[in-house]
């Protein structure tokens, strides 16, 4: 599986309360969560994101709190993948147990730019830069997490096994 | 080799003899708590996967705390769903307004969180139980589904930040100038994917709120979680709230540590976070230009808790909070809201100029009863002070004390109580 977009870029410590924060959580629909998303760091977010898209940051991804409505967030508003220098363990689980994409990978999360064309190879971890022609290796799943992910989430998971 | 206190416990769940950092083991689970945001995707994941029990009404607690009572039709509607899927499958611990708290406050007091249990929350400050010598860690809703439906869940064994604490803390010092203290030194990922072990002879010098308190923060250092040994002052509380028997673990003489601290509590001063990070800490004597504030809120899960009232109305007995400055008080159980009105602390609170609230999360998220306008400053003793978690993204929050947070009050900018 492959998955090619434009990235947005962000810091250190971007936090669930600024991926959606708490004043939407009146709503748990995907689509209206989507229409927020980081919204108080990036109000263009919204209007510029397109489907395949990808979000890098660098560390400590998604800390804070444990809403899952931040991956719901972020992968209804078309994001294909996360890939940050490290992610806060909360958002991590989440992000799995939804199936939304993540990687670690502190070389790419430091190297790629705002708007770079990225293609991301899932099933070998290969991250390509191809506007500037770099490529990275991605941390890959435990076999415990990928088998969660070829589930398509941790519920098929539970109820296959 | 030896195990940590949260390996002993994980073990114990496990079915094995000894676990180590990195393991990846399937472990039962004591308790199941969600709140009114993150339990109503947790029941759609189970009606979608058409998993319609749960694996035990009696180790499931759901806890409507962060938007009631409802402040507005959306959150009515999912307090609603969480009402009747407890109704349905006969939760024994749901806890409706008139009887609950803020879940993390209101779960040991109400006993149901003991020494040695293994807890997931669909909270991220589900970490607070560590206070009493249990393995505690927050999860999302997807997380709380499984759990809700199996009893079981998956964790990556952790390894540990061990601080050994010493000393006595002087008079306006309590958990959390002891916990900020912590974040500022070692950063928001400091203990990242790890077990934060709190040790040493300075914790009897600790109350069980302060505890909880600093327990209830190890998210904010990144942790899995923050955890206790189970002293004479634990036993005590266990004894007067446990519902059920409790086990004590103690870490192996020869545990692995990846780092150990030192924390002198008798060199410990009042201490605030600054915007945006709980890790960009001042003590207060440390802050120059007098940073003028227009809000205070004493309570949430951090400090809502009666120790922390009494330290507020302390400070505030006989004063009145600056003209123009609005101090919000949340007990943060009914039963604290009780004892508090009973002891004279919510007379002195009104006395003074403060408003009380009902027990809510409420502010602590920017949900209602006391949303931050455009550039307004707030001292609150809560946990996050993130852009725009108050309010406003242009809004600022100064995490700290109840004892600071009320003297703040008085002044009208941040400032600790005289010796």
């Amino acid at each position: 599986m492959k998955a090619t977009g434009h990235v947005f870029k962000y810091g250190d410590n971007v936090d669930t309360d600024v991926i959606i924060p708490a004043r939407y959580l009146n709503s748990s629909d995907p689509k209206e969560l989507a229409t927020h998303c980081m919204e108080d760091i990036d109000k263009d977010f919204v209007n510029k994101v397109k489907a395949g898209d990808i979000i890098v940051a660098t560390k400590n991804f998604g800390c804070g709190s444990s809403r899952e409505h931040a991956p719901i967030a972020i992968k209804a508003s078309g994001v294909s993948c996360v890939i940050a220098d490290t992610f806060a363990r909360i958002f991590y689980r989440n992000s799995i147990n939804i199936g939304l994409p993540i990687m670690e990978c502190a070389e790419a999360a430091n190297s790629i730019n705002a708007g770079d064309e990225v293609e991301i190879d899932f099933d070998s971890g290969i991250i390509t830069d191809k506007t500037t022609g770099q490529s990275f290796k991605g941390q890959p799943f435990p076999e415990f997490m990928q088998k969660i992910i070829n589930s398509e989430g941790l519920m098929n998971y539970i109820k296959n096994s | 080799m030896g195990m940590t206190m949260t390996q002993k416990i994980l073990a114990a769940h496990a079915g094995l003899e000894s676990v180590t950092a990195g393991q990846l083991i399937m472990a039962d689970l004591d308790l199941v708590l969600g709140n009114d945001i993150t339990s109503p995707v947790a029941i759609k994941e189970m009606e979608k996967n058409k998993l319609d029990s749960v694996f035990d009404k009696d180790k499931i607690a759901l806890v409507p705390d962060h938007f009631v009572p409802n402040k507005d039709i959306k959150s009515a509607e999912h307090c609603k769903c969480v009402r009747e899927f407890a109704l349905k499958n006969e939760i024994t611990n749901y806890f409706e307004v008139g009887e609950m708290g803020i879940e993390h406050a209101l779960l040991p007091e109400k006993g149901l969180t003991v020494a040695g249990d293994v807890i997931i929350g669909a909270d991220s400050h589900t970490c607070t139980y560590g206070a009493l010598g249990a393995f505690s860690t927050g999860v999302g809703s997807t997380d709380m589904a499984a759990g809700m439906a199996t009893g079981k869940t998956w964790f990556k064994v952790p390894s540990a930040i061990k601080f050994n604490i010493v000393g006595k803390p002087s008079k306006w010092v309590s958990g959390k100038d002891v916990i900020l203290h912590i974040i500022g030194m070692i950063g928001v990922d400091g203990a990242l994917y790890k077990s934060m072990e709190f040790c040493g002879e300075g914790l009897k010098n600790l109350t069980m709120d302060d505890r909880f308190t600093i327990a209830n923060m190890a998210i904010e250092a990144g942790a899995k979680n923050g955890i206790f040994p189970v002293d004479e002052l634990t036993e005590a509380y266990l004894k007067e709230h446990a519902k059920r028997p409790y086990k004590v673990y103690e870490a192996d003489a020869d545990a692995e540590y990846d780092e150990e601290y030192t924390i002198d509590l008798s060199t410990l001063k009042s201490t605030v976070a600054f915007p945006h990070l709980p890790e960009n800490t001042k003590t207060v004597d440390e802050i120059g230009e007098p940073v003028k504030i227009d809000q205070v809120v004493i309570g949430s899960c951090t400090n809502g808790r009666i120790d922390d009232l009494r330290i507020a109305a302390k400070v505030l007995s006989g004063r009145h909070v600056k003209k123009g400055i609005r101090l919000i008080v949340i007990p943060a159980t009914q039963s604290i809201y009780l004892q508090a009105m009973e002891e004279g602390l919510l007379k002195t609170f009104i006395e003074a100029g403060g408003v009380v609230s009902t027990p809510t999360c409420g502010p602590c998220l920017g949900g209602y009863m006391g949303v931050l306008a455009e550039g307004e400053r707030c001292v609150s003793t809560t946990n996050r002070n993130f852009v725009g978690r108050m309010g406003h993204i242009t809004s600022e929050i100064y995490l700290a004390s109840p004892a600071v947070a009320a003297e703040s009050a008085v002044k009208g900018f941040i400032a600790a109580p005289e010796e």
